[in-house]
């Protein structure tokens, strides 16, 4: 089973990684772009085979060390 | 005092703080981060700056979860000293000793020069060897220095005399100006510029070395 884990900042932290980003893409004459946010992706194996129990031992990871959640927020997708 | 300064792999400011601790008349050990144990009757704890495990995931948070962090905290917990420089304060913010995050500069950059600081709080431990809203000149060098905190944490850090230096010209968009702040205890400090590099004749400046003096005059 696989867990996959997506850690972006909170709405209102500012996001100058995103920022840059946005400008970047405004250079390149996207000019629809409105906003970009950078976040990160990690995928985590487990040995585990009950879909719950995967769940809540990600979401203690996260908790623990994955995310700050001063700043971030992260959502959790079994796979 | 006796100075225990924690090395993690990737710290790069060890040997500097400890000839800082030295050059002051501190006793000092050097201790790896996976010991479980310190020596006895350490007064201060050390985390020193650089980029302990290559700054993965977020600066500071692998660091915090290592095995010598457990007893950093019993120290603490029982009224001892830490300080942490830089990726220090980075640490300890990851350890939820001190409040808040260390968030990317403002601008995206590295940013490696001397800033000036004002001394907030002159009464504490690390500060006490400086005039009252002193302003020194002490090195940064950091990526990710931006301050933040919750209003709420940032109240209390006001209202408890918790922030120790402030940036005269804020380099990185800190929150308030903040470039280091106590525990509330007045025992834990974490900042982001570094006083150990500004502690000997040859470094042109040693706005630094009364930081470390002032510890002596504790002990």
């Amino acid at each position: 089973m696989k867990a996959k884990v997506t850690v972006m900042l909170k709405e209102g932290v500012l996001d100058p990684q995103g920022e840059a980003v946005k400008h970047a893409l405004k250079s390149l004459k996207y000019h629809e772009v409105k906003s970009v946010r950078q976040g990160k992706v990690i995928e985590i194996g487990l040995e585990e085979t009950s879909r719950k129990k995967a769940h809540k031992s990600v979401r203690d990871m996260c908790e623990k060390l994955l995310a700050n959640t001063v700043i971030e927020s992260y959502e959790i997708e079994i796979i | 005092m006796r100075a225990a300064v924690i090395i993690f792999p990737g710290s790069n400011c060890d040997r500097d703080l400890l000839s800082a601790f030295r050059l002051a008349g501190h006793q000092t050990f050097s201790i790896w981060h996976k010991e479980t144990e310190l020596p006895k009757n350490i007064d201060l704890i050390a985390l020193p700056g650089g980029f302990s495990f290559g700054d993965y995931l977020r600066c500071g948070a692998i660091a915090a979860k290592s095995p010598i962090l457990k007893e950093v905290i019993r120290h603490i917990d029982r009224g001892g000293y830490a300080l942490g420089i830089c990726n220090g304060f980075q640490i300890l913010t990851e350890a939820g000793i001190l409040p808040g995050i260390l968030q990317q500069n403002i601008g995206t950059k590295f940013i490696s020069k001397v800033i000036d600081l004002r001394v907030n709080n002159t009464s504490s431990t690390f500060t006490h060897h400086y005039p009252s809203n002193g302003i020194i000149s002490i090195p940064i060098a950091h990526h990710e220095g931006n301050y933040f905190a919750s209003k709420d944490d940032l109240k209390i850090l006001h209202d408890k005399n918790c922030i120790a230096f402030e940036y005269i010209d804020n380099p990185n968009g800190a929150s308030d100006n903040i470039a280091g702040i106590l525990s509330q205890n007045h025992r834990v400090l974490g900042m982001m510029p570094h006083p150990e590099r500004h502690t000997e004749i040859a470094h042109g400046n040693q706005d630094g070395f009364p930081f470390f003096e002032g510890l002596l005059a504790t002990s």
